[in-house]
């Protein structure tokens, strides 16, 4: 038993360094998108101290409403566009019904209106679309298709999928350029300012009403490439909602408020929850990845209570 | 004017601390006993005690385990429904490892093993607050769904992988299994139901209850006035713990009769969390106002198309129906984001003052 565990294993990894290569990847892979979807939740958790439980399901919105028309007809490019559109309605919406009224409740009241959200936007969007799933429209949008096996000697090889490769790349675009965004621009250091004191961005004459659309809206974006990406590895269907939920441990492993904390742990839970399920997984029955993301991130809140990046909470009586 | 305490003085300790000092609210809880206990029982078909008031009560009382630890001690909690999970397989192992005993004790012991579970995923709460503690909720939701599925000695070995709830007497009369009158379940789960509301009731207004709310309204100054936080968040976690599975041995032993580990998933933790929130975080009667409200409006919203002539798809309907209740939700935290039970209180202060605005 004591050898299942502690020995065997890496004796595994050591001899089939080829499979291990490959889990490393699919764990890479799952990571960065762990780490895009807890993105979202970040932009809005900074910028408006608001934990929005809605950013999984705004990825399967976004996805399915780019799905939905191209099925309708639409071409591919004006359908994307008409997506980013329709995740700035959104947004605007958002804004305006949910987020303005409930200025100054406390985090669980505005924790359960994203709830709401959540169950709207399910409703609304198999009301609009329907419930099947539905395949992505990879190749129609110009992303590559189709996958590369990289030989490593004698001792097997190694298959990388070109979208998880995409994937990769626009993830690392993505950040990039929102930390562009949040550091060099006139709206990031908005967008700063408002997650620092909301007040006293106020009172220097920020509008704290357009900064939470432009957030919600960014967040949107990030739902969308999200939701392409995800929804190029397996169909696009409400089950995607499930992976918003892997975004949680994501999160308070990076802390609510760090970008470069969702990315990093984004790839701890990424590669932690393969080599966990393909090596350890077998000794208590497998399907172990439910669960791992979670137990990684409470062992390691229990030493660090604020996160990796997380900002130390000093409490006053 | 029907509601005014005036005129009516304590003369002892025992009328001060009475649990409805105000005559008025004996006179109103004595009604609502006699309707539950007799008028429904004497008047409702088959259909609306078994879809309507048995669900209706198990959620309340899962509402108010929940209330226990979110509302009155602060803890934010998702994974109610995986403790309600806990609750209803020991019921089920514990009746059929004692055939015998008496189904209901059996229900009321099944609560132990899901506090002593939750009393272990209490343990971050210590160091954990709010949304993260809400997040490390979670991965007891999710590890305990994984057991129910992956130990296969939870449902008995069965092939389908679901417990199946057997045929249990008591007093000569057929109260759990497929043969089980609809009447006889309705009473198991309304006195059930009753007593434990009682006893929190009064558990709340002591010891426990005032520590929680201590530790609620601010830990560090309850720790600094000689409240144990650990005790005290541990006592929340494992008397919240053992209300839900009681509720989920109810819920799987009187309602559903059979139970597979997805229905104890997030969705179910999700509905008990709306009902504490809408009706009221802090307040028993909320608990009750927040289960009517999201269990019955589905119910009611299935049935009004077919009323008003519409003949609509059940998917529409059932698409139709989140979108609603989603927006409902938000509606309500926004109009009142104290819950039911504030709207409530604001009613009786415009009997006690009526006719006068002030």
């Amino acid at each position: 038993m004591l050898y299942d565990i502690f020995i065997d294993p890496f004796v595994q990894m050591y001899q089939m360094p080829d499979f291990f290569l490959q889990v490393l990847w699919e764990g890479f892979v799952a990571g960065i998108l762990y780490a895009l979807i807890a993105l979202g939740f970040v932009l809005i958790f900074k910028a408006s101290g608001v934990f929005n439980f809605a950013q999984g399901i705004m990825v399967v919105f976004a996805a399915l409403t780019l799905v939905g028309l191209h099925e309708n007809g639409v071409p591919a490019f004006l359908a994307l566009i008409l997506t980013i559109a329709v995740m700035g309605v959104l947004a605007y919406g958002v804004e305006r019904v949910v987020m303005r009224p409930l200025v100054n409740q406390p985090d669980i009241i505005l924790l359960m209106a994203t709830i709401g959200l959540t169950y709207f936007l399910v409703g609304f969007g198999e009301f609009v679309f329907g419930g099947e799933p539905k395949r992505m429209i990879t190749e129609e949008l110009g992303l590559p298709t189709g996958s590369t096996a990289f030989e490593m000697g004698e001792r097997g090889l190694v298959i990388l999928q070109h979208i998880d490769i995409a994937a990769a790349v626009i993830a690392v675009i993505m950040v990039t350029a929102l930390g562009i965004f949040f550091n060099k621009t006139r709206i990031g250091r908005a967008l700063r300012a408002v997650a620092d004191d909301h007040q006293a961005a106020l009172s220097v004459g920020i509008s704290l009403n357009q900064i939470w659309a432009i957030v919600w809206f960014a967040a949107g974006l990030v739902a969308l490439a999200t939701g392409i990406m995800w929804g190029a590895r397996s169909d696009v269907s409400f089950a995607l909602e499930i992976v918003a939920f892997k975004a949680l441990p994501v999160l308070i492993l990076g802390g609510f408020t760090s970008i470069p904390g969702a990315i990093v742990g984004g790839l701890i839970i990424g590669f932690g929850e393969k080599i966990g399920e393909l090596y350890w997984g077998g000794l208590v029955g497998g399907g172990i990845e439910s669960w791992l993301a979670y137990i990684i991130a409470l062992v390691f809140l229990l030493f660090r209570p604020q996160g990796l990046f997380g900002e130390r909470i000093i409490e006053r009586i | 004017m029907f509601y005014r305490e005036a005129g009516q003085f304590k003369t002892s300790y025992k009328s001060d601390q009475a649990l409805f000092p105000i005559l008025q609210d004996r006179i109103g809880m004595i009604a609502i006993l006699l309707i539950a206990f007799v008028l429904v029982p004497a008047f409702a078909n088959d259909f609306f005690l078994t879809s309507i008031m048995i669900p209706f009560l198990v959620f309340s009382l899962a509402a108010i385990g929940l209330n226990v630890l979110t509302g009155y001690c602060g803890q934010l909690s998702l994974g109610t429904g995986a403790f309600m999970g806990v609750g209803a397989y020991a019921a089920y192992k514990l009746t059929s490892i004692f055939p015998d005993a008496n189904v209901i004790v059996m229900v009321l012991v099944s609560g132990v093993f899901s506090a002593a579970i939750g009393a272990v995923f209490g343990l971050p709460s210590l160091r954990i607050k709010g949304l993260y503690l809400a997040v490390t909720t979670l991965a007891a939701q999710f590890f305990l769904e994984w057991c129910f599925i992956r130990i296969p000695w939870l449902y008995n070995y069965n092939a389908s992988g679901a417990i199946e709830v057997p045929h249990r007497e008591m007093l000569g009369v057929v109260i759990t299994g497929a043969e089980a009158t609809p009447i006889a379940r309705y009473f198991a789960v309304l006195s059930i139901t009753a007593l434990i509301a009682y006893l929190m009731a009064n558990v709340l207004r002591g010891r426990f209850g005032r520590s929680w709310m201590m530790i609620r309204d601010m830990d560090i100054a309850a720790e600094l006035m000689g409240i144990r936080p650990l005790r005290t968040k541990l006592m929340a976690f494992a008397v919240s713990s053992y209300i839900c599975g009681v509720a989920g041995a109810m819920m799987v032993f009187f309602w559903l009769s059979a139970a597979e580990p997805s229905s104890f998933n997030i969705r179910l933790s999700f509905q008990i969390l709306f009902m504490v929130i809408l009706g009221g975080l802090g307040s028993l009667g909320g608990a009750f106002m927040g289960a009517a409200f999201i269990w019955i409006l589905p119910v009611f919203l299935k049935f009004i198309p077919g009323i008003m002539g519409f003949n609509v798809a059940a998917e529409t309907v059932q698409h139709a129906t989140f979108m609603i209740v989603g927006a409902l939700i938000i509606f309500f935290l926004i109009a009142e984001p104290h819950g039911f039970a504030r709207l409530w209180q604001i009613a009786k202060q415009k009997l006690r003052v009526w006719p006068f605005p002030y």
